[in-house]
C-alpha cells in the first residue's frame, strides 16, 4: 500500500476514538438528569462533579485526535 | 511543541512554504504557528521573545493587574470589580478546601496561581487573531511536569519512605501484589502526561475546530455559509466554555494529586 494512504487511513481510523468520548459525556449527563430528576434538591451539589467528569470524558476522545495529529505530522 | 514543529514542517513543505493555505483551504494549524519577536540566542540555546512568550507575559500582567486593581479599596461591601476578585478568591479556596482539607491551604497560593495563569492563556486564546499558549504541549507539559514533580516531593517529605506505601492498594490478596503495584506506579507516572495532554488536546483541537469551519463559511460563499456560521456561534459559546473547565479540571486535579501526596488515602 501507499504509505501516504496508510498514513492518512491510520488517522481516519484513529478518530474511532470520539466514540468512547461520545458514550462517556452522553452516561454522564444522562445518569446525572436522571440523578437530578429524582432528587433536585442535591443536583447543584453535584454540578461541579459533572463537569468534572465532562472534562475527563471529553479528554479521552481528544487523545484519540493527538494519536491522528501524530500519524500524519510526526511519521 | 516538537509535535507541531514537526507538522509545520510537514505543512510548509506540503503548502510550498506559503504558511496561510494549503490545498486552496485556509490551513487551520498557521494560528498555532510560534513566530519570533525578539531573536535572542542564549548559550547556544534559542531563547527567542516569541508570540507565545508574549501572551505569557500578558495573561500574567493582567492577572496582576486585576487583582491588585480591584482589591485597592479593600471595602467591606465590595464594588462589582472587588466581588469578581473575590468570587475568583473565594472559587479557588473553597475547591482546595473541599479537595485537600485544611492542610492543603498552604499550597492555596500555588493552585490559584496556576488557575488564573491557565483560565487567562485559554480565555486569550479566545480573542480573534491572538494566540493560544496552551495550545502547545510543551506548555502544559512544562506545568504538569512542575506539578508532578512537586507534588512527589511533598509525598516524600512529608511521608518519607513510607510514601511508597502509596503504590500498594491495602486489602489485596499477595499474589495480586506485584501486578497490582507496577499498575499503580505506572498510572502514577501518566499522570503529568494525562494532565498536560489533556489541556493541550482541548485547546487545539477546539481552535482547529473553530478556524475549520471558518474556512467553510468562505468556501460556501453568501448563500450556504450561514449554516457554519451559526454553529461556529455556539461553538464559539461551548469552546468559551471548555476554556473555563479545563483552567478548572487542570486545578482541581492539581489539588487531587496534593491530597493524595499529603494524606495518602485511595
Amino acid at each position: 500500500m501507499d504509505p501516504a494512504a496508510a498514513k492518512l487511513i491510520g488517522a481516519g481510523l484513529a478518530s474511532i476514538a470520539l466514540v468512547g468520548a461520545g458514550v462517556g459525556i452522553g452516561t454522564i449527563f444522562g445518569n446525572y438528569l436522571q440523578g437530578a430528576l429524582r432528587n433536585p434538591s442535591a443536583a447543584p451539589t453535584q454540578f461541579a462533579n459533572l463537569l468534572l467528569g465532562f472534562a475527563l470524558a471529553e479528554a479521552t476522545g481528544l487523545f484519540g485526535l493527538v494519536v491522528a495529529l501524530i500519524i500524519l505530522f510526526v511519521f | 511543541m516538537a509535535v507541531i514543529e514537526a507538522a509545520f514542517a510537514a505543512e510548509e513543505a506540503a503548502g510550498g512554504g506559503h504558511g496561510g493555505t494549503a490545498g486552496g483551504m485556509p490551513d487551520p494549524m498557521h494560528q498555532f504557528e510560534i513566530k519570533r519577536i525578539i531573536p535572542l540566542e542564549l548559550f547556544g540555546f534559542d531563547a527567542s521573545f516569541t508570540n507565545s512568550a508574549l501572551f505569557m507575559v500578558i495573561a500574567a500582567t493582567l492577572i496582576t493587574l486585576f487583582t491588585i486593581y480591584a482589591m485597592r479599596g479593600r471595602a467591606l461591601v465590595p464594588t462589582r470589580l472587588q466581588s469578581v476578585a473575590e468570587i475568583s478568591y473565594e472559587f479557588v479556596a473553597n475547591m482546595v478546601r473541599d479537595n485537600v482539607g485544611t492542610a492543603g491551604m498552604k499550597y492555596f497560593p500555588f493552585v490559584f496561581t496556576l488557575f488564573m495563569f491557565v483560565l487567562a492563556l485559554n480565555m486569550l486564546g479566545m480573542v480573534p487573531y491572538s494566540f493560544t499558549v496552551t495550545s502547545h504541549i510543551i506548555v502544559t507539559f512544562a506545568l504538569a511536569a512542575f506539578i508532578f514533580l512537586g507534588v512527589t516531593l511533598i509525598g516524600f517529605v512529608k511521608h518519607g519512605a513510607k510514601f511508597l506505601k502509596f503504590f500498594v492498594p491495602e486489602g489485596v490478596p499477595v499474589l495480586m501484589l506485584p501486578l497490582l503495584v507496577v499498575i499503580e506506579v505506572i498510572s502514577y507516572l501518566t499522570r503529568p502526561l494525562s494532565l498536560s495532554v489533556r489541556l493541550f488536546a482541548n485547546m487545539m483541537a477546539g481552535h482547529t475546530m473553530l478556524k475549520v469551519f471558518g474556512a467553510f463559511v468562505v468556501a460556501l460563499g453568501f448563500l450556504g455559509g450561514w449554516a457554519p456560521l451559526a454553529f461556529m456561534v455556539a461553538f464559539t459559546g461551548l469552546e468559551i466554555l471548555v476554556a473555563f473547565l479545563q483552567a478548572y479540571v487542570f486545578a482541581i486535579l492539581t489539588c487531587i494529586y496534593l491530597n493524595d501526596a499529603l494524606h495518602m488515602h485511595h
